[in-house]
């Protein structure tokens, strides 16, 4: 039965659930001598009830779907012949692969052997079989569960705290989902990183000098070692990042400060607005412009003033980029600049300084450790966005500090590691976890250090 | 005294000019600050506005078409299967053939049929199909024409080039302006790029199967973000206890905020597609991920909008015996929610525009088929953009554009529609 | 020794002392008929504001004042909460003019030069009429370069030496000095409330005003604070024209006071110079 189905019936059953449970209390109210009696009102008998019939059938349902497809796979596998079963794990990824297409119809039969094609009845049995089984379940846990509830009504049944309680439990998961969140990302990257260090020592990858992970497809042909070098994406992640801050920061700053202490307030109730449009603009098209239009731009440029300009340099990734990020770094500044007292301006003003030195000489001296924090969010986002780089910046992994050549970027080598066909277990893919568990950790560490200084900051003035 | 405060005087005075002129130019870097953003807002918009704009309106070609059995392989009178069947590419070549018999050898004959888009054969069929009894006649039929033939007909193609340089050639350039000279040339809006899928002919993509991704993606995003995410603000807001656990959701939920969006991509990747085995490249999984990035926003705006609700109605509630959840849910939930559904706008916009982590999960495929539900292969709008920006093609350039201002102009909505709401929610 | 109460009718019928309050101003149109006391002329004022009238956009905060601050002298300003002295006092050194929306009508004179004639230099002026604010607000820097700040930026001193010297004597006299010679690099917040404000006195001392406008100075401190920097004023008036105004009769007859007061006729003016209003 399709999933949807059963989750209709489901959502019936509780409906039916609460209307029994309704009736019930009316019934136990009658035999005690009136609903004044019973402890919450008959609507709270009801909801106990569609909530006891709902609840525990959802979350079966919902890991049943989570587990179907593993389950399947692992029954399917254990029927195929010994020499299948053999195979290298990604290979029989594959032939399993085939298996299921064919037997969902999404291909033909041409391709298939003997084995593949009894394999896929046996696929097609099992998935009817689950599918029937997962709706009569869920349906027996749901009449179970609302029975129980009905069971229990009585004029002491404190059915309203029971369902409020239920609530909040509800609620409280909704909110632990976000730790549950960030231990899976933890889990999940940290896993097949250490399955990579296994096969690639930790120091080559944090200090080796060279980068180029297509050598090795398979374990056995790592051989050629230190091929998985980090550095080299570190520079170039560093480099287009600076050139991206060397562009953001002193534009965003300056127009903060121009807009918080210059401006007509009309003039910034519109100038604001239209420069978010630049944080509001998809990341993609940032890519698209520095490829098409950046890129090239700057090599004939450069071309004509006799630099020889790589055609995907970093100067005109980490240029966009630091588009990007001119709004971020504005409203960041602009919030931190207003944070400092008014009486800060009136000392420096009152004194006969002019509005440039009070800027200069007191509000960013004051507003430093908050800009400094802003500036490290902002480099944190610059580390970790991707879309730009991986169109406008190169895949060749190179050790240089010059703009104008074609670097690469921790984010660039997890796309192209993991997009399209790819193996779970050669170090290829698994390279692109440790990337992506350096890439976590810098990044939050960058966070928890802005947030921490910028907290302190926004205390001192409070 | 007064001798002190007269040198001080004439010192300061005479440091004026320079600070003065100090002030202006900081004043002017600010400015220049201010005009560099937009400038650069005004050429990012300008460029894609620009390259995309050509992409809504396509070049179609009048050409006579003889509808020769013998040629189509069918009798007159033939049934809808042998129809279909027919060599409708064959009659395409012909006609052209016909219309300009000056062009021999292969190479020139290759020319000349690459005025026409692939597509042709396909219209052809369907208009026979609809109307049988045209086997055997002849009559002039608006075709579509070839990317690279339409791009001349726009005038994206100079001569200038070297002819080496440009794959239009002089010959087709010819052609294409004896067919203009003789009004078998039209312009009209690009109705194929609404209704179709991707495609390998520029001429003939369409963002179609985009769209349907995105709208089912973000359907999943939306049905898991939005009840998780007011819940998860109400249980923060109104009944968390102060202790750790509650210390650790909100550093939980902080740092969400600032994760890579990439990494979310990988947990996608690890969890849902190696682990739990759901379908690659389906909406499904991309709506999971997303709602999972989305989820900080929608959390912290929420929480922001409940906190704003005047304790008064809390109190009212209370007072009048209705428990605290029911005191959220009847009361304060209601009040916060313009509040609410702002920031879970904002973030569905940011969703919408997320093309990152949708790469790891597999939503990059070619995909023509418009999709059928959240588990049928799909890429997103975005994603099709990314795919068209790496094609080669002028064609795509173009069409990279246009999707880019559909794209834009859905955020434009959303935002507009947040802002709308905001503004109605400050007025209360 | 000159004070003078300035009551309603002298200082408009409302007024405040920043932008936020400007909206939200106090009507006391009742006080309106009262007259100052005191003398509120003298002969070779060192300042003086003829017909001055403040607007903020259309509300008036100061109603038609004339008024003179003699040479070396300090002249006090009390008066209910609101009444316009904050706003008053601002418009002698002009920093009204950050408030875009206050317009200041009017004659004020620093020696026989209007200060608001289009050519005068709100720079210049403000190093000759210098202000100390009502809570005390250091610089986040350290105590020398929050007493330095002046100097440097006016380009008062020509070495390290001579810089060295200014901080001195300006911490010196604002009686600070020995309380932190050892820890001149210290951060300014780092004193005590009273402390804070005698180094925003030195600082505003280190440009040598001519004048010195002091907005309430100890409104923010205790009483033994308070009494240090009443004691500092009237050291202080040896060598600066101070205006100022305050909440406390005792500033305002600091010294060899005259009988400056006629009894007002208002009840609120009445408690306020008797005191219940602390």
């Amino acid at each position: 039965m399709q999933t949807s189905t059963v989750f209709l019936v489901l959502v019936a059953l509780s409906f039916v659930g609460f209307l029994v449970g309704r009736k019930r209390s009316h019934a136990v109210a009658a035999g005690v001598g009136g609903m004044h009696l019973l402890h919450s009102l008959p609507k709270h008998y009801g909801y106990m009830a569609a909530l006891w019939a709902g609840l525990p059938a959802l979350l079966l349902l919902v890991l049943w779907m989570a587990f179907e497809a593993r389950v399947v796979h692992n029954l399917v596998v254990a029927e195929l012949p010994a020499q299948v079963q053999q195979l290298h794990h990604s290979e029989l990824g594959l032939y399993y692969n085939q298996i299921v297409s064919y037997a969902t119809g999404s291909s033909d039969a041409t391709l298939l052997d003997e084995n593949q094609l009894s394999a896929a009845e046996h696929y097609r049995e099992l998935m009817s079989n689950s599918g029937l089984m997962k709706a009569l379940l869920v349906c027996l846990v749901a009449i179970i569960g609302a029975l129980l509830a009905v069971q229990r009504v009585s004029p002491a049944l404190r059915a309203r705290n029971h369902v409020e309680n239920i609530f909040k439990w509800i609620l409280f998961t909704c909110s632990f989902i976000a730790v549950l969140t960030t231990l899976g990302i933890v889990l999940s990257v940290l896993f097949e990183a250490l399955r990579f260090f296994q096969s690639i020592p930790v120091t080559d990858f944090l200090f080796g000098l060279q980068w180029s992970p297509q050598m090795a497809i398979r374990i056995d042909q790592v051989a050629a070692s230190g091929s998985f070098g980090f550095v080299p994406l570190l520079v170039g992640t560093l480099l287009i990042s600076m050139v991206a801050m060397v562009i953001a920061v002193p534009v965003g700053l300056m127009s903060a400060i121009y807009l918080s202490e210059y401006a007509s307030r009309q003039f910034r109730a519109v100038t604001k607005p239209l420069l978010e449009i630049l944080a509001g603009v998809p990341t993609v098209v940032y890519g698209f412009f520095a490829a098409l239009t950046v890129a090239p731009f700057i090599r004939e440029l450069g071309e004509s003033m006799g630099l020889t300009v790589a055609s995907e340099s970093a100067l005109a990734a980490g240029l966009v980029m630091g588009i990007m990020i001119i709004p971020f770094v504005l409203s960041l500044s602009d919030d931190i600049i207003n944070a400092v007292p008014d009486s800060m301006r009136e000392a420096s003003l009152g004194m006969g300084a002019t509005m440039s030195e009070t800027i200069r000489k007191v509000l960013l001296p004051a507003a430093l450790p908050g800009i400094v924090g802003g500036i490290l969010l902002a480099v944190s986002r610059a580390i970790g966005e991707t879309m730009i780089v991986v169109m406008a910046a190169g895949l060749s992994a190179k050790l240089t500090a010059n703009p104008l050549e074609a670097v690469t970027t921790i984010t660039v080598q997890i796309v192209t590691l993991l997009v399209g066909d790819q193996e779970f277990d050669s170090p290829k893919t698994l390279a692109a976890f440790a990337l992506g568990l350096v890439l976590f950790f810098v990044t939050l560490l960058l966070n928890i250090v802005a947030l921490y200084v910028v907290r302190k900051y926004r205390e001192q003035y409070e | 005294m007064s001798k002190e405060s007269f040198t001080n005087t004439a010192a300061i005075q005479a440091s004026l000019k320079k600070r003065y002129a100090r002030e202006k130019r900081f004043q002017w870097y600010g400015r220049l600050a201010v005009l560099t953003g937009f400038v650069f807002l005004f050429i990012l918009l300008a460029d894609i506005v620009g390259k995309g704009a050509p992409a809504f309106t396509q070049q179609y070609i009048k050409v006579t078409v003889e509808f020769d059995p013998d040629r189509l392989g069918v009798e007159p009178g033939a049934s809808d299967e042998e129809l279909r069947k027919a060599d409708y590419l064959g009659v395409v070549k012909s006609s052209l053939r016909a219309m300009f018999p000056e062009a021999s050898g292969r190479q020139e004959k290759r020319q000349l049929y690459r005025l026409i888009s692939i597509g042709a054969e396909y219209d052809l069929r369907d208009y026979v199909l609809d109307n049988p009894e045209l086997i055997g006649q002849t009559l002039d039929i608006w075709l579509l024409a070839h990317a690279e033939a339409g791009a001349y007909l726009k005038g994206q193609i100079s001569r200038k080039i070297p002819e080496g340089d440009r794959r239009v050639k002089d010959i087709q350039m010819q052609w294409l302006d004896t067919l203009r000279e003789q009004g078998r040339t039209e312009s009209r809006f690009n109705t194929l790029f609404f209704t179709e899928g991707d495609s390998r002919e520029p001429e003939l993509a369409g963002i179609k199967a985009a769209l349907y991704g995105s709208f089912f993606t973000l359907l999943v995003t939306f049905l898991l973000a939005f009840p998780i995410g007011v819940f998860a603000a109400v249980y923060l807001e109104e009944f968390a206890p102060r202790n750790r656990l509650t210390d650790l959701i909100e550093i939980n939920i902080n740092n969400l905020a600032a994760v890579p969006s990439i990494v979310f991509g990988l947990l996608g990747l690890a969890v849902f597609i190696n682990f739990f085995e759901l379908p690659r490249s389906a909406p499904l999984v991309g709506g999971i991920v997303l709602s999972l990035m989305t989820l900080p926003t929608i959390i912290i705006t929420s929480r922001a909008s409940i906190q704003s609700v005047s304790p008064s109605i809390r109190e009212a509630a209370l007072g009048v015996g209705a428990s605290p959840l029911q005191t959220v849910f009847h009361h304060v939930l209601p009040v916060a929610m313009p509040g609410i559904l702002t920031g879970s706008i904002i973030g569905m916009a940011q969703a919408l525009g997320e093309s990152a982590p949708l790469l790891m999960i597999g939503m990059v495929a070619f995909i023509m088929d418009v999709p059928g539900g959240v588990t049928d292969p799909s890429t997103v709008l975005p994603v099709q953009i990314f795919l068209w920006a790496d094609s080669p093609e002028r064609g795509f350039t173009e069409k990279t554009s246009a999707a880019i201002m559909v794209l834009m102009g859905f955020l434009i909505v959303m935002n507009a529609l947040a802002i709308y709401l905001r503004r109605r929610f400050e007025l209360k | 020794m000159n004070s003078i109460a300035v009551t309603a009718d002298g200082i408009g019928e409302a007024g405040a002392s920043s932008p936020e309050a400007g909206l939200d101003i106090h009507d006391h149109s009742d006080v309106k008929d009262y007259e100052t006391v005191g003398e509120p002329f003298v002969e070779d004022p060192k300042m003086s504001a003829r017909n001055v009238n403040v607007y903020y956009a259309d509300k008036q905060a100061i109603m038609d004042v004339s008024l003179d601050i003699g040479k070396n002298e300090v002249i006090a300003m009390i008066g209910p909460s609101g009444c316009g002295k904050s706003t008053f006092l601002r418009t002698l050194n002009r920093m009204n003019d950050i408030i875009p929306i206050c317009r200041v009508e009017g004659n004020i004179n620093l020696e026989d030069q209007d200060i608001y004639r289009g050519d005068q230099d709100t720079v210049l002026l403000r190093a000759r009429v210098g202000m100390v604010f009502q809570k005390p607000n250091p610089f986040p820097k350290s105590i020398y370069e929050n007493v330095a700040y002046g100097p440097r930026i006016h380009g008062l001193a020509h070495s390290k030496a001579e810089l060295d010297e200014i901080v001195e004597k300006s911490l010196r006299r604002a009686s600070l000095f020995d309380e932190v010679k050892d820890a001149l690099d210290k951060p300014g917040t780092g004193l005590s409330g009273g402390q804070q404000q005698r180094l925003c006195i030195a600082r505003a001392i280190a440009v040598s005003p001519e004048v010195i406008l002091m907005d309430e100075p100890c409104s923010a401190l205790d009483p033994i604070a308070t009494a240090r920097i009443e004691e500092l004023i009237d050291e202080l008036k040896e060598r600066y024209t101070i205006a100022i105004v305050t909440h406390s009769m005792q500033q305002a007859e600091v010294g060899d006071t005259k009988e400056v007061f006629t009894m007002p006729k208002h009840e609120l003016t009445e408690n306020y110079i008797t005191g219940r209003f602390g």
